[in-house]
């Protein structure tokens, strides 16, 4: 088992030098000088100078490169050319703002999609099958930021329920984060109905009904059981998923997390806090990933020892 | 069989129908059959002829819809297909049990084999879970796997073939069932395994007393364990025969042809002819032909077998064959 | 944001083909919902190829007078804030979607499919490098790729189809390299092998149209998924640049009028909904009616 989690850990590490090699040659691969670009615009001479020394532009590029990854691990992401900040403050003060959408959502997901999935997959071609699969199909169809916007219509504007943006209560937390949860939620509803209808037909199945065991105990012991390994992966990919979706949820309600940031960055220019987010995202995705990786190994057996 | 009045278990006009979309597939099409206590009777037959399902209409283990099971299924006397959802879960995995096909896929990846094995008599016969986990370490024991502790604890993946269709058979018969459905148990297995895994059924039944109703396609398993045989084609019992009389003297050219289709060295010299083949294949059964189903395969099809089928011929205890040869006296 | 198609899909036999195209179009036929969505498909297009028939005139063409009209007679959809039609911009701007899904899908299938090809065939260190970018680049949300290349390449429709066909590449070449692998494993390639076929061969002859079932799947919900990239791209003005008519863009710059004349962002995303819709619909359905492992 720790020989499994140690390997993981390993393999994660090519994955992290392949994104720091994209973010360090996405930034010269930009049009001009880039230092003058991590610097910003309005940049005064000195600071470009400044930056320029530190980015060494003038040594090989395998040095830049290094004194690249030395910065990075030393937490060292520049200043935002926008408000002079260190990127790391900026991205701290937005990042458990991001997380709480993110966790609020899925745990929804989990909640509404999987049961919906199951229920699907043991009475389907029947009304509530159909319900189900429709709403999920709606679900992924629909853009995100369209639902925000009717939500916000509906519950902001008519109904005077909830607020439109910002935060400060729960109740700026729901519509966000419903949003949010709606594709996620449609998507994990489908992959359960179908990883359950698989399962359902295997044989195992066959034969714990052929024991006279009730059907309850066959769909949850039996079958949910070996539907948990894809459907966890799936949830861990969705999670991740999660955060790319909060870009556009978090500008529709004007949610001060890290989609928001790296809006605006993009339109500022601010490329030391659009080269930090996509870092952040990086990480935590890959994080995730492997905390996925080693709740498989705790449920499939057949994972732990080989 | 042994001057017993009532079978054990007794199929009357059994029809299995699944209504899938190109139209109504006949799996089973009206098979009599009757095993009883102590006995070892085999179903023989090739791929697709019905076999399978009929043992899965036994326990109503297929999906209705699209299946459709219609007819009399008698164990003990009661009809099972008139019990409800709760009846027949009480009787599956308790007076009748099933052992499966492929061990690998047959059993729950999941869960450790203990585990498995347990369940059944826990349910039926609400053992705490210590008893049950000890009752399942003997069965293991019983069923001649090496280290019974060790393996409960293991789930199937760790296990070779032939010890997880073991492990199979224990789970099956921890509940000491009357009767034991074995859809091909051996097919899977290296041709060692299948030995030992015969001999150890063999033996089993008698400890248990067990009934056994032997699914396969094997004319050699059948040889070794059954004493009666029922051949099916197309999903209908063409011939049934004591086993001895089955292979010393087959009645229906269906069995004539699959005897005379078991390649043995040096054929020729022992029975005088050759390895023979049935030409053409089984019909789908989507399209049967009209008469006795077996007529477009058969050397020695007369003209009444493409337009009618042969009513079944009662030859002696036990003894049958469906064919329009028996009724003309022509054997 | 795409489900993952099978491999498994694709171990298909390559016995009696045409009956079983007969059966798998007969199969597709009678899916209800992806006859349905093959409807909306088939208006979808017939909008937007007949586009300037249906609607004659400049969809962008401002007309202060009649800013922010709720849908009227005259305008069925009602007008943007800057007067125009939003039906207009709705049917031009199913032009500009269809251009930005088919041009997505062609950016993704060509480098994909090759990578995915070679990476499965070859295997070694080829493989094992193209896996590496392969999983640098999964390692983000496909939206946040795109986003991020963007930010790299700039905004405007060319730079949008790029980007998001960029970020769709790694799940082609994934899938299409899953599908070799179980593929080459089948006994009928190791008998092609030593009958001496050359490797072009037994990669167009034997897996190729193995690897067409799941790439033709994955391509039409990849559509879907590319429109909705795009749209989200535009929503936050980054994407397709105004005065072009993209839905996307629409909501966007609708948003700011959601107050007081909330149609004009409402009426664009429906488009972009069931636009998507019918993808996923039909997507789903070639699933159901190709995956030999869904068999009823």
């Amino acid at each position: 088992m720790l020989n499994y989690v140690i390997k993981r850990l390993l393999s994660t590490v090519p994955v992290l030098i392949g994104i720091s090699l994209l973010l360090f040659f996405m930034l010269r691969m930009l049009p001009g000088d880039p230092a003058q670009v991590l610097a910003g615009q309005m940049a005064p001479p000195e600071e470009i100078e400044t930056i320029r020394k530190q980015l060494g532009l003038d040594r090989p590029i395998y040095i830049q490169y290094a004194s690249f990854l030395s910065r990075l691990a030393r937490f060292d992401l520049g200043r935002s050319a926008r408000t002079q900040n260190p990127v790391t403050e900026e991205i701290w003060a937005r990042l458990p703002n991001t997380m709480l959408l993110a966790v609020v959502a899925i745990t929804l997901a989990c909640l509404f999609g999987i049961p919906a999935g199951i229920i699907s997959a043991v009475r389907p071609y029947t009304w509530m099958d159909y319900l189900v699969t429709s709403s999920a199909l709606f679900g992924i169809s629909m853009p995100v930021f369209w639902l925000g916007l009717m939500l916000v219509i509906v519950f902001s504007i008519m109904l005077k329920w909830l607020p439109a943006g910002g935060t400060g209560s729960w109740q700026h937390v729901v519509l966000p984060s419903v949003t949010l949860a709606a594709f996620v939620v449609a998507f994990i509803a489908r992959m359960t109905r179908s990883t359950m209808m698989e399962v359902l037909s295997q044989d195992y199945t066959t034969t714990a009904r052929s024991k006279g065991l009730k059907e309850q105990v066959v769909v949850i012991k039996h079958a949910f059981r070996n539907a948990l390994i894809p459907i966890i992966t799936v949830v861990g990919l969705q999670f991740g998923l999660l955060l790319g979706g909060a870009v556009l949820t978090e500008t529709v309600f004007a949610w001060p997390g890290l989609g928001r940031l790296i809006v605006d960055s993009i339109l500022a220019r601010d490329y030391p806090v659009i080269q930090g987010v996509i870092l952040i995202f990086g990480l935590l995705y890959i994080l995730v990933n492997l905390v996925v990786d080693v709740i498989y190994a705790f449920v499939d057996p057949r994972i732990r020892y080989d | 069989m042994n001057g017993q009045k009532e079978p054990l278990l007794a199929i009357r006009n059994l029809h299995t129908r699944f209504h899938i979309f190109e139209g109504v597939v006949n799996a089973v099409d009206g098979v009599d059959l009757e095993v009883f206590r102590g006995e070892t009777v085999g179903l023989v037959g090739e791929s697709g002829c019905g076999k399978s399902v009929t043992a899965l209409s036994i326990l109503q283990l297929l999906r209705c819809p699209p299946a459709e099971i219609q007819g009399r299924i008698l164990f003990e006397g009661k009809n099972l297909l008139d019990l409800d959802r709760e009846g027949i879960r009480k009787i599956r995995g308790n007076s009748i049990s099933m052992v499966f096909q492929e061990p690998m896929t047959s059993l729950n990846p999941v869960l450790t084999i203990g585990e498995q094995i347990s369940e059944a008599v826990r349910l039926h016969q609400g053992m705490p879970r210590e008893e049950a986990w000890r009752w399942a370490e003997q069965m293991l024991q019983m069923v001649q796997i090496a280290g019974p502790k060790a393996a409960a604890r293991e789930h199937p993946h760790k296990l070779s073939g032939g010890m997880r269709q073991r492990a199979m058979i224990a789970m099956a018969l921890s509940c000491n069932p009357q009767l034991l459905l074995a859809d091909e148990p051996t097919t899977a297995l290296d041709v060692t395994i299948q030995a030992q895994i015969m001999s150890l059924m063999m033996r089993l039944k008698e400890d248990f007393d067990t009934s056994i109703l032997l699914i396969t396609h094997d004319l050699g398993v059948i040889a070794e364990m059954a004493s009666r045989v029922i051949v099916m084609y197309a999903g209908k019992v063409v011939e049934e025969a004591p086993v001895r009389a089955l292979f010393k003297d087959p009645r229906h050219p269906y069995t004539q042809g699959l005897l005379g289709s078991v390649p043995i060295i040096g054929r020729k010299g022992v029975t005088g002819r050759r390895l023979q083949e049935i030409p053409g294949v089984v019909p789908g059964l989507l399209d049967m032909p009209v008469g006795c189903r077996f007529h477009p395969r058969c050397p020695r099809r007369m003209d009444i077998c493409c337009e009618k089928e042969p009513p079944m011929a009662i030859l002696g205890e036990h003894r049958r064959v469906c064919c329009w040869l028996e009724r003309n006296g022509v054997a | 944001m795409t489900e993952r198609v099978s491999p498994a899909a694709c171990r298909v036999e390559s016995q009696r083909k045409d009956s079983r195209l007969r059966r798998n179009w007969a199969k597709l036929r009678r899916n209800k919902a992806a006859v349905f969505g093959g409807i909306l498909l088939v208006i979808y297009l017939f909008t937007a190829l007949l586009a300037p028939v249906i609607f004659p005139g400049s969809p962008s063409a401002p007309n202060l007078i009649q800013s922010l009209e709720p849908p009227t007679a005259k305008n069925l959809l009602g007008t943007d804030e800057l007067g125009r039609s939003i039906l207009g911009r709705i049917i031009y701007g199913s032009r500009i979607s269809l251009l930005i899904a088919v041009g997505v899908v062609s950016v993704g299938l060509l480098v994909g499919v090759p990578l995915g090809l070679i990476s499965g065939y070859y295997r070694g260190k080829v493989d094992f490098g193209i896996q590496r970018a392969t999983d640098a680049m999964l390692a983000f949300p496909g939206f946040l790729l795109a986003l991020a290349l963007v930010a790299v390449l700039g905004v405007g429709l060319k730079n949008t189809v790029i980007s998001i066909g960029i970020s769709m590449v790694p799940i082609y070449i994934r899938l299409v390299r899953g599908c070799v692998l179980s593929v080459r494993e089948e006994v009928y390639v190791e008998a092609a092998r030593a009958v001496g076929t050359r490797d072009l061969g037994i990669l167009f002859r034997h897996i190729l149209p193995n690897v067409m079932v799941p790439i033709t799947v994955q391509t039409s919900l990849a559509m879907g998924t590319a429109i909705l990239f795009a749209a989200g791209l535009g929503f936050l003005g980054v994407g397709v640049q105004p005065p072009t008519p993209e839905w996307g863009a629409m909501l966007g710059s609708g948003r700011v009028y959601l107050f007081n004349a909330p149609h004009v962002a409402t009426f664009p995303g429906i488009a972009i909904f069931l636009a998507v819709l019918s993808f996923n619909l039909l997507g789903d359905g070639l699933r159901d009616a190709l995956d030999p492992r869904f068999k009823l």
